[in-house]
């Protein structure tokens, strides 16, 4: 222990505690804020990156979930439309049906009808020209039965035999 | 307080200088008496005791005598500023403004014109000791190491002005800085309170770390395994401990909760006494730590000359390289160890104690 403080140089300890202070002084001022401070805002800006891609993770999730109800609802949305399509055209295709046959029983009403018409007419026609050929036979029948004296004479008989002086 | 002895040897046994020949002609003699190998023992043993020592010049090769002298500063009623080389290695009497300075055993002493030095029954010089502010080696190693220290780490500083990724040399100190704030500070002080202690925690660890390994080279310049550069850091530790602490550490050291009231009185003085004997656990265990290596080393390079048998020289140079990857890793772990118990003093310092 003598020999301890007899080593002890006053010098020593004065020269070291103000080097060491001067030191550490100079280092708190130019080294170890920089370092500190760098070390601290990378490993702040660390974890707010990993915390966004934590975040972008969690919105990834949540864009698939919603991703999925759309699709969902698409896939939904178009079931219903194609189920409207075919009722649509159940529909349409009945209604077509009903249509044609009013319209082929119209026609086939009108084509009775006008045949109807055109056989009275025909008819008609027939009956007209079945008159004139008759009254055409009668005139020849006249003109031959007339065409002597003797006929018309005995005619005339007849016709005034006939006729009743009253 | 450490500082009062020597005032005690200034002015202590004036009257006695007759006994003190005495003992220097029995000192004389004893010398005499010893073998040629005993003479080489002690001349190894002083020259390790040199090796650790402070001095005033800077020794790069003593057997050559190459080396550069160191501005001696004294104060002795003014200043005397002069070269150490003026002492010629103890040799001679250095004047400065009419007084007289002899160089005996590393130390300097106030002398007459001869350089008489006179001792006490210890051989102990009595002569007075001027304060003495001198640039000693370790001095002078001290600021070259801090000088070091701050370039090596505002560099590394600058490196993230553009980028927040270490690069090249940042690469191997950003861990370290990180162990220091995650493995000692953290979990020593708490989240809450450990910024404020970053400054010098970091400042202590690199300063210690980087002297110790500047002791490792051949130069002896061994600043740690000096008492008063411990005794500087852990009063500094000391100090901030007591500055910086909150009520519950008054609380626990004067009135310590949650044991009886006769408990508490005589915790008292033990706890008040733990306050001096944790920094002075500290200046000690770094000044013996780094000591004790450097003394066991030189001690085992020492035997490899004591040794003329070939088969003994390689065990002993194999043993002097494994302790010399010991002391590296002493070197680490001291500075380990010192920075991790001021944290823990601090952590004492500032910890709220919600249980009471």
């Amino acid at each position: 222990m003598e020999q301890l403080l007899n080593d002890f140089s006053v010098g020593l300890f004065f020269w070291q505690t103000i080097l060491f202070v001067v030191l550490l002084f100079l280092l708190r001022k130019f080294a170890w804020k920089p370092i500190l401070n760098a070390v601290n805002e990378r490993e702040d800006s660390i974890k707010s990156a990993l915390d966004s891609a934590e975040d972008a993770k969690r919105e990834m999730a949540k864009l698939k979930s919603t991703n999925e109800d759309l699709l969902n609802e698409a896939r939904g949305e178009r079931d219903a439309m194609l189920k409207d399509a075919r009722d649509m055209k159940d529909k349409i295709v009945a209604e077509a049906k009903v249509t044609a046959n009013e319209q082929a029983d119209r026609i086939v009403a009108e084509a009775r009808e006008s045949i109807q018409h055109e056989k009275m007419a025909a008819i008609t026609e027939l009956k007209n020209q079945v008159a004139i050929l008759s009254i055409e036979i009668a005139e020849k029948i006249l003109k031959e039965e007339l065409s002597s004296a003797d006929k018309q004479k005995t005619i005339i008989d007849n016709v005034v035999k006939d006729i009743n002086l009253n | 307080m450490l500082i009062s002895p020597f005032a005690l040897f200034a002015n202590h046994h004036e009257d006695k200088a007759e006994h003190n020949e005495e003992e220097v002609a029995h000192h004389e003699e004893v010398v005499v008496e010893l073998t040629e190998a005993e003479k080489k023992a002690a001349k190894r043993k002083a020259y390790i005791k040199h090796h650790l020592q402070d001095s005033y010049d800077f020794t790069i090769w003593q057997a050559k005598g190459i080396g550069f002298p160191l501005p001696v500063i004294l104060w002795d009623e003014g200043l005397h500023l002069f070269s150490s080389s003026k002492f010629h290695h103890g040799e001679t009497v250095a004047e400065s403004k009419g007084n007289f300075y002899k160089l005996y055993h590393g130390k300097i002493y106030k002398t007459d014109a001869e350089g008489t030095i006179s001792y006490d029954e210890h051989h102990h010089p009595t002569n007075a000791k001027p304060l003495d502010f001198s640039i000693t080696k370790n001095v002078l190693t001290i600021m070259l190491v801090g000088l070091l220290i701050f370039f090596v780490f505002k560099r590394f500083a600058k490196s993230y002005s553009n980028n927040l990724v270490p690069r090249k040399g940042g690469k191997f100190l950003e861990p370290l800085v990180l162990f220091v704030r995650d493995e000692i500070a953290i979990p020593n002080i708490g989240k809450k309170h450990y910024r404020k202690y970053m400054s010098y925690l970091l400042t202590v660890f690199f300063f210690i770390w980087f002297l110790n390994l500047a002791g490792m080279t051949p130069l002896g310049i061994g600043v740690t395994n000096n008492i008063a550069v411990t005794f500087g850091l852990a009063l500094i530790t000391f100090l901030i401990t007591q500055f910086t602490s909150k009520k519950d550490y008054w609380g626990h050291i004067f009135w310590m909760p949650g044991v009886p009231v006769p408990m508490k009185f005589v915790l008292a003085p033990i706890e008040l006494l733990g306050v001096f004997i944790k920094p002075f656990a500290l200046m000690i265990r770094l000044y013996a730590n780094m000591t004790a290596g450097h003394i066991v080393l030189m001690s085992l390079i020492g035997l490899l000359y004591v040794f003329t048998n070939w088969f003994a020289k390689g065990a002993f140079l194999g043993l002097t390289l494994f302790l010399s990857i010991i002391e590296l890793l002493v070197a680490f772990l001291q500075a380990y160890i010192f920075t991790m118990l001021t944290a823990l003093y601090f952590g004492g310092a500032v910890a709220e104690h919600d249980d009471h």
